[in-house]
């Protein structure tokens, strides 16, 4: 997984709450076994509308997704995250974010930044009134960065301290726990004899 | 102090806890299917993995399997690919397979419980969010992504958070005709999709004690809906009841050692949860959704909401916008909306009671003209013992369908979709847009509200059907 600190990239408004994962990619495009290739899934329901913010040329290059909130509730779907990031995105910023998306996203590399309701607002308003503008997310600081002088917007964001770790460092989290092998062979040798299993000798 | 139920089944499953960072838990169970896996043993390969326990996994083919002609090679040359890929993957791994075909094959929820793998005081994983149905059996229970299955797959671990505690206490009994579905609505209703998020929530007081295990399913099953961790209850006589014999419940001197154990699995007298809501289980009502959500829901007997009805602003657009795709007026009766299709399945309501309380409805009664019946059980195994019990034939008498077990209709990945515009009264538990076909408009109801919508072609409840007959 590659490190993120810091990120600066075009931001888009996606002015609608309750985004679940099913309007993120629609179950039919989940049918690959591959791991690449489901930006074409991305909100296809309303890629189809000329009018949906994605399809105006201004966000272009597009890689910081501003939500409105509980984003990515719903399925839990990595293919939702694996869409995002096939597409270019990097980050997401929302008030308030379903837990499965916000867990696989940082499993995946993707930024799931929480910041308060009026910061997505003034983002929204920022983005509308200059349309491809950059937004910066720094991940060491914390803080999500737009516009410059009198207007410039800038505000921290949430994310537990560990997810940030691992983003910061781009570790595989089966070879942190592999590390702990010990660790679970001895737990299992305490388990009790009734747990059910799936295969018999 | 005292522990809840939720905390007493994580400490149990702590393998490595360190402070600022998620606990390591260990998982008893990992349930797999064709759609959420196959990255995950692409990754195994890739990196040269095995999986760490086999004997605690299993898997079954469920999201994208037809429910007609089930015994002939799959159609749609993806949904096939998919079901390959588990077939290999299960082969080249050892994992223990049902196949579309097999006796004990299902949604794999439905199959979790029914061989009796799932048990109180566990935890069970599966890339599936509605694997919080297991919850009903006092496990802890979770969906999780690809990422993680391969996580499980290779460590039989998980890295979790330890989530916030919360009581859903539903106190008095249920009224005739109103089932658990009507009250897991009810509750989204009023907490919204987010209203559980970050808690392990247990359900519990007299309405759910009363409550089948089935009906808990039901419950748990849709925690997630209203965006919690899982959904539990603590396992009682009714649990063991229903585990005892079961083919992989435990036997002899373990069932006792089990039992002493699940006994010991119940919120302490004096434990503090995080959260309470207490809900007055006699207020509950037939329920429907309306909107896009499963928490824009109303009584059967109310009206379509006008987005004026709503103060918060997000909420005001946001019923505006599932009004339009709904192609619904605000102040129709919900019970003069038409319904074109009848969906009873899913892991929400596709098992034995739910096929029984719907063939009991409909029996006597034929299907409306203009409106289908799909009737699909959840299991392989649920279909056969409904045909030993001719529930089939009264479903055919009536004019529905009958077909073979899957996910079908709750979600668009079979053949069994809504086309657009297609408007459906649907046991299942998503009302998104587009998630029973591209267009498609869902209405959320209960196994009772189906079957009496089959009959009349509106939203009905059973107690319609009388005056349709006087």
């Amino acid at each position: 997984m590659d490190k993120f600190t810091t990120h600066t990239g075009v931001g888009v408004p996606l002015r609608r709450s309750n985004v679940d994962t099913d309007q993120i990619i629609p179950a039919v495009y989940l049918k690959r076994v591959t791991r690449t290739g489901f930006e074409d899934g991305l909100f296809a329901a309303w890629r189809n509308d000329p009018s949906f913010v994605l399809n105006n040329e201004a966000y272009a290059g597009a890689s910081v997704l501003v939500a409105g909130p509980d984003f990515g509730t719903g399925s839990s779907r990595e293919h939702a995250v694996w869409a995002l990031m096939d597409y270019g995105f990097r980050v997401v910023i929302s008030s308030r974010f379903g837990d499965i998306f916000r867990g696989n996203s940082g499993k995946a590399g993707l930024l799931a930044a929480k910041v308060d309701e009026k910061v997505v607002q003034k983002l929204w308003d920022y983005l509308d009134d200059n349309p491809g503008a950059s937004i910066t997310v720094d991940l060491e600081s914390r803080t999500v960065r737009a516009g410059e002088g009198v207007d410039a917007i800038e505000d921290s964001f949430d994310i537990d301290d560990y997810t940030r770790w691992r983003l910061l460092e781009g570790l595989d989290d089966i070879g942190i726990t592999l590390s702990h092998a010990d660790d679970i062979a001895a737990y299992e040798a305490t388990r009790p004899s009734f747990k059910p299993v799936t295969q018999h000798a | 102090m005292g522990r809840t139920l939720s905390e007493k089944v994580w400490d149990e499953h702590v393998v490595r806890s360190t402070a600022g960072e998620p606990d390591l838990l260990y998982i008893d169970l990992h349930l797999i299917h064709e759609v959420t896996s196959p990255q995950a043993f692409d990754g195994l390969r890739l990196s040269n993995r095995k999986v760490r326990r086999p004997d605690l996994t299993i898997a079954t083919e469920d999201h994208n399997v037809p429910t007609l002609d089930w015994d002939k090679p799959i159609a749609d040359p993806v949904s096939r690919t998919q079901v390959e890929t588990l077939r290999k993957n299960a082969e080249e791994f050892g994992v223990r397979l049902h196949p579309l075909g097999d006796a004990e094959q299902g949604i794999v929820h439905v199959v979790g419980p029914q061989l009796g793998l799932t048990q109180p005081g566990m935890t069970i994983v599966c890339g599936d969010s509605h694997t919080s149905t297991h919850g009903a059996f006092g496990a802890i229970a979770f969906g999780i992504g690809t990422s993680e299955v391969e996580h499980v797959l290779a460590t039989q671990t998980l890295m979790q958070d330890k989530p916030k505690t919360m009581a859903v206490t539903v106190n008095g009994t249920l009224p005739e005709g109103v089932s658990a579905k009507d009250l897991i609505l009810t509750l989204i209703s009023k907490t919204g999709t987010g209203g559980g998020q970050g808690y392990i929530v247990e359900y519990r007081g007299e309405a759910i004690r009363e409550l089948s295990m089935e009906a808990r399913m039901t419950i748990c099953n849709m925690s997630i809906e209203w965006g919690a961790k899982a959904g539990m209850i603590a396992p009682d006589e009714t649990t063991f009841a229903y585990i005892k014999d079961k083919p992989e419940a435990p036997k002899g001197a373990e069932w006792d050692q089990a039992v002493a154990h699940w006994k010991s699995l119940v919120t302490d007298e004096d434990a503090v949860f995080d959260k309470e809501i207490v809900l007055d289980a006699a207020e509950v009502t037939p329920f429907v959704t309306w909107g896009t959500n499963p928490g824009q829901g109303v009584p059967l007997g109310a009206a379509v909401p006008s987005p004026d009805d709503f103060e918060d602003a997000d909420e005001r657009i946001a019923a505006e916008k599932a009004l339009a795709y709904m192609g619904l007026e605000a102040g129709t009766p919900m019970r003069e909306v038409h319904i074109d299709t009848v969906f009873l399945g899913s892991c929400t309501n596709g098992r034995m009671e739910d096929l029984r309380t719907a063939a009991d409805i409909i029996q006597g009664h034929h299907v409306a003209e203009g409106t289908r019946f799909l009737v699909v059980p959840g299991s392989a195994k649920v279909r056969l013992q409904a045909e030993e019990e001719g529930l089939h034939k009264i479903f055919l008498d009536a004019g529905a369908e009958w077909r073979g077990a899957g996910c079908s209709m709750c979600l668009g990945m079979n053949p069994d979709t809504l086309a657009p515009g297609e408007r459906s009264a649907s046991t299942s538990n998503r009302n998104f847009e587009g998630r029973q076909g591209k267009g498609g408009r869902t209405h959320l109801v209960s196994p009772e509200v189906a079957a009496a919508t089959a009959v009349r072609g509106t939203l009905s409840s059973p107690a319609d059907l009388t005056l349709v007959e006087a």
